[in-house]
């Protein structure tokens, strides 16, 4: 596949396909985690909150990995130590945006950690499934809002929604773009559905035994 | 006497001096710059194996957990 050729990226805008989506599946995932809270806050069937908490999990792992590309990937477009016209290691250090990705994951590291530390299952389910409906609330002024507004070298700044703006992606990119979103989001949403039917064996064991 | 010992000490100092430089921008300084050459594409590489390894060693443990149940079903 031919890519636009840009200065400052060069071939690693091919990274569109990869970090890209690694939040964009996060998101998803997300998402749906925090519909099955408010569920099971509906319904209180323990099932939408064993649910709720893989596709966090899942989610939390996809978010990992888009911060760890993110990092390789910054490293060669925004800061080089050898180029005076790049920015230093420091300066990128400040980005509004890696700051707010890191505030979004540690709410959710919050969340598994405030989960797995009650130990009574229908208080847990509760708390966790409240817990998950403000950690999603946090979610978008600490990655969505906040980059936006202050001045950012992550792409979304001024000049609007990066990845899903049509002036900012090229056509021939997003043809790979978005299946690429949606292969990634079903990876991981096949990864969670393998979690979720262990866990529901494991917790039939307790129950029942 | 002795300033002059000083001045072709300074002199002699100056010519080391543009003999470095003159070497430093002759020769071209081999350097690891594999990441930053090709087009930067094996910054792709390495995003891609991060994710690779990362997903690959997430399933490894899932296995082992599953592995688990099963032992203790027997």
């Amino acid at each position: 596949m031919d890519v636009p050729r840009l200065p400052a990226l060069s071939e690693t805008i091919r990274n569109l396909y990869f970090h890209v989506c690694m939040w964009f599946c996060m998101m998803i995932l997300f998402t749906v985690s925090v519909i099955y809270a408010i569920k099971y806050l509906r319904s209180n069937r323990l099932v939408h909150d064993v649910y709720s908490r893989q596709f966090v999990a899942v989610g939390v792992v996809f978010g990992i990995l888009g911060y760890a590309t993110g990092a390789i990937w910054m490293s060669y477009t925004w800061a080089d130590p050898n180029n005076s016209s790049f920015q230093s290691f420091s300066a990128v250090a400040r980005e509004p945006k890696l700051i707010g990705a890191a505030i979004a994951l540690l709410i959710y590291f919050a969340y598994m950690v405030l989960r797995d530390s009650i130990p009574d299952i229908d208080k847990r389910a509760r708390i966790t499934a409240v817990y998950n409906i403000f950690a999603y609330a946090l979610l978008f002024p600490t990655i969505w809002i906040i980059p936006r507004i202050l001045p950012s070298l992550h792409p979304g700044g001024e000049n609007g929604n990066p990845a899903l703006d049509t002036n900012d992606v090229d056509a021939r990119m997003r043809l790979v773009f978005y299946p690429a979103v949606a292969g990634w989001t079903l990876l991981g949403v096949w990864i969670t559905t393998l979690k979720i039917r262990f866990t529901l064996l494991k917790e039939k064991r307790l129950l029942h035994g | 006497m002795a300033k002059l010992k000083y001045l072709l000490i300074c002199v002699a100092l100056l010519l080391f001096c543009a003999n470095l430089y003159a070497q430093t921008e002759g020769e071209k300084v081999e350097m690891a710059d594999t990441m930053r050459g090709n087009g930067r594409i094996f910054v792709v590489v390495a995003v891609v194996l991060v994710i690779l390894i990362g997903l690959i060693l997430y399933l490894v443990r899932l296995d082992k957990k599953i592995s688990k149940l099963e032992k203790e079903r027997e």
